[in-house]
């Protein structure tokens, strides 16, 4: 190797050689290349986060609630996949609050989910109390905290009612920041 | 044959390579009788080894969707030839292997191993930990049952948390808007995939480091680690009485090796496989999820902070104790490393261990959790209503009716949350009772109020029963007098 070829500001450095510009244009190539594999990869994995679509779920005529009583209603809910199984057996409180109120004020339904950590709450219909069997949170039959960790009351779903019967749009599950009366996503 | 190894030897060149890793020497006194310290890394690996075999084995027939998990399961358990034995092991060996990663990690920290130059060592060991600690938490979700079904629900609840991003991480953690075939789907590809590929390339990493930095020798009182002079000693050392690794190090590191495969086993085949336990159904209710012993301390830890902390503790703790885990080997560099010279770290050694014990031991009792079928499977003792007059007959009925007992034990039978009520007589009046029943905790903290949730009648027959349950001889509570309370004031 003689000497001048390695002096920085020889003639030959100074033009743009082919080898510089193939480096450069490999750069280029090669972030293209990541970028059109990555950009629908992670478009792939991130497409778990999106609304949920609207299914409705069915609860049972209206006369199968009594009045001043709380129910369990389950139902499997078709929000997740065919292959769900039994994971998707899963239930709603329903309270009606006497028939003297108008039909449309009259149903209380709550998820089952613990406003603390998810876990399912229990109807103790002799002690008018729901009991969370975690971290015994508390909550009154209308759904408010009554003790324990849980930061608010029970979760509560807005029912319809459609030819004398009650229905509700399938729950997913709620959190914190994410309730049925303030859907993180609408 | 010979002809055939040297065909091999001239294309692969392994006595270049792997021959000096083989033969590279360590230092004399690791591989004497302090060697017996430096065992558990290899032994980690060992059980790493029996949990990729065992894994590929249950992959064959687990079947990894929501509607056929807990089938494959049982199937395993009961029809599958020793597929009660191959998944009792892959649990064990599993539970050894984070044991063994931790008292590997003890051992490095209190013989200061991580010291300059091996800091490295100590961070890729910390994520190795993490990833341990990652399959067994990952692990336990594929045991479909409702403790799998019901901890995911927990831990999305925690994930919903994070300010702002909150509903996202739990988008993502679900894979959908249900716990269901998705969660599954995302920890089966965590737990065979994504976790298993970034351990072994760690470990990699961190057996290079062991390679290439050497194998501290074991401390020595006064021989202190200094930045400027270390590496030139540590070779000396070597050069002068170093000791090749595939020795008596190496047998020590084979014998304990063979030893816990062979607890572990035994283990395997005597205790049998856990789970799984309860359908993963959640309109069965009543689930308490409980996750697996590694991660007893750290539900305790969260059951027993206090609501107000709770999300704080939950966020923000695990980025401290992590960080203060990967800050070690720069707070403390150099200097001594025997453990007999260093009292703050063999004293925090001492405090780790005790406070993850005793909340190990919170965690595996769970005494905040109520008993939610207290109220009708546990009956009142018998000899807290011997010779009871009518109205606390009624009064103990409705103790169990309004489901006190889920949360007062009676005798120390009955939920723990709230305090055994055997004695209650002796330490409450009865307005005490009534105003402690009518209006619960003050400022809504562990017990609920009652005083719309049952009758005036009931209420009195309630504590007509409370108030009689002392033990005989002793007298009942006394509201407090004047006199008494304030005897400075009263002196005046």
């Amino acid at each position: 190797m003689s000497n001048s070829t390695v002096q920085t500001g020889s003639p030959a450095d100074n033009l743009p050689p082919r080898r510089s510009f193939l480096r450069w244009w490999t750069y280029g190539v090669g972030a293209v290349a990541a970028t059109i594999v990555a950009i629908p990869f992670l478009g792939y994995l991130f497409g778990a986060i999106r609304k949920p679509q609207v299914q409705s779920v069915r609860l049972g005529p209206l006369d199968q609630f009594p009045p001043d009583q709380t129910r369990l209603v389950t139902f499997d809910n078709e929000l997740g996949q065919p292959w769900d199984g039994m994971t998707a057996h899963m239930g709603v409180y329903v309270r009606n609050l006497g028939n003297d109120k108008k039909e449309q004020d009259r149903f209380l339904v709550f998820a089952m989910n613990c406003a603390h950590l998810g876990c399912p709450v229990t109807w103790f219909p002799q002690s008018g109390l729901f009991m969370c069997p975690c971290h015994g949170g508390v909550y009154y039959e209308n759904g408010e905290r009554a003790s324990g960790p849980p930061p608010r009351g029970l979760f509560r779903i807005t029912p319809e009612i459609r030819d004398g019967e009650l229905w509700i749009s399938a729950p997913f599950l709620p959190t914190l920041q994410n309730t049925f009366e303030k859907p993180a996503r609408v | 044959m010979r002809r055939i190894l040297v065909w091999c030897e001239a294309r692969l060149s392994l006595r270049d390579t792997v021959g000096p890793m083989m033969m590279h020497p360590i230092p004399r006194g690791a591989a004497g009788p302090m060697g017996w310290w430096y065992v558990f890394g290899s032994a980690s690996m060992t059980l790493l080894l029996i949990q990729i075999l065992s894994g590929i084995g249950l992959s064959l027939v687990y079947v990894p969707t929501a509607d056929q998990a807990y089938e494959s399961l049982v199937y395993l358990n009961y029809q599958m030839p020793l597929g009660w034995f191959l998944r009792s092991l892959h649990y064990w060996s599993g539970s050894a292997m984070v044991i063994m990663v931790v008292v590997h990690a003890f051992q490095v920290f209190l013989h200061g191993a991580y010291k300059y130059p091996r800091e490295l060592n100590w961070i890729t060991g910390v994520f190795l930990l993490l990833l341990t600690l990652g399959m067994a938490f990952t692990g336990q979700v594929l045991r479909w049952d409702a403790d799998a079904y019901w901890g995911i629900g927990v831990g999305a609840s925690m994930a919903g948390r994070v300010p702002w991003l909150g509903p996202y991480i739990v988008d993502l953690l679900l894979g959908g808007p249900i716990i269901g075939a998705d969660s599954l789907s995302r920890f089966f590809a965590l737990h065979v995939f994504v976790i298993p590929g970034l351990l072994l390339g760690l470990l990699a990493i961190h057996l290079w480091l062991v390679l290439k930095r050497g194998i501290s020798a074991p401390p020595v009182q006064g021989q202190i680690v200094d930045p400027r002079t270390y590496q030139q000693e540590y070779e000396k050392e070597l050069h002068k009485e170093g000791v090749p690794f595939f020795g008596e190090a190496m047998l020590k590191d084979a014998f304990f090796s063979s030893l816990t495969v062979i607890v572990v086993v035994v283990l395997a085949a005597i205790a049998g496989p856990k789970g799984p336990g309860a359908l993963p159904e959640p309109a069965l209710l009543g689930a308490n999820p409980k996750p697996d012993w590694p991660f007893w301390w750290l539900f305790a830890l969260l059951s027993l902070s206090p609501a107000g902390a709770e999300t704080f503790i939950i966020l923000v703790m695990p980025v401290v104790l992590i960080g203060a885990l990967l800050l070690v080997p720069f707070v403390s560099n150099r200097g001594e490393r025997a453990p007999s010279r260093r009292p703050v770290a063999v004293l925090s050694v001492i405090v780790i261990i005790t406070v993850i014990a005793v909340l190990t031991y919170y965690g595996a009792t769970e005494p905040w959790s109520p008993v939610m079928g207290a109220w009708s499977g546990d009956a009142i003792p018998e000899d807290l209503v011997q010779s009871s007059t009518p109205l606390r007959l009624q009064g103990a009925v409705v103790f169990q009716n309004k489901q006190c007992r889920n949360c007062h034990a009676l005798e120390g039978i009955g939920g723990r949350r709230g305090p055994d009520l055997s004695r209650v007589g002796t330490r409450l009046t009865r307005d005490q009772l009534i105003d402690q029943i009518s209006n619960g905790t003050p400022g809504g903290g562990n017990m609920p109020a009652y005083g719309k949730q049952m009758k005036p009648a009931e209420m009195s027959a309630l504590v007509e029963f409370l108030v009689n349950l002392r033990p005989p001889g002793q007298k009942a509570a006394q509201p407090a007098a004047i006199g008494e309370l304030e005897p400075q004031r009263a002196s005046r």
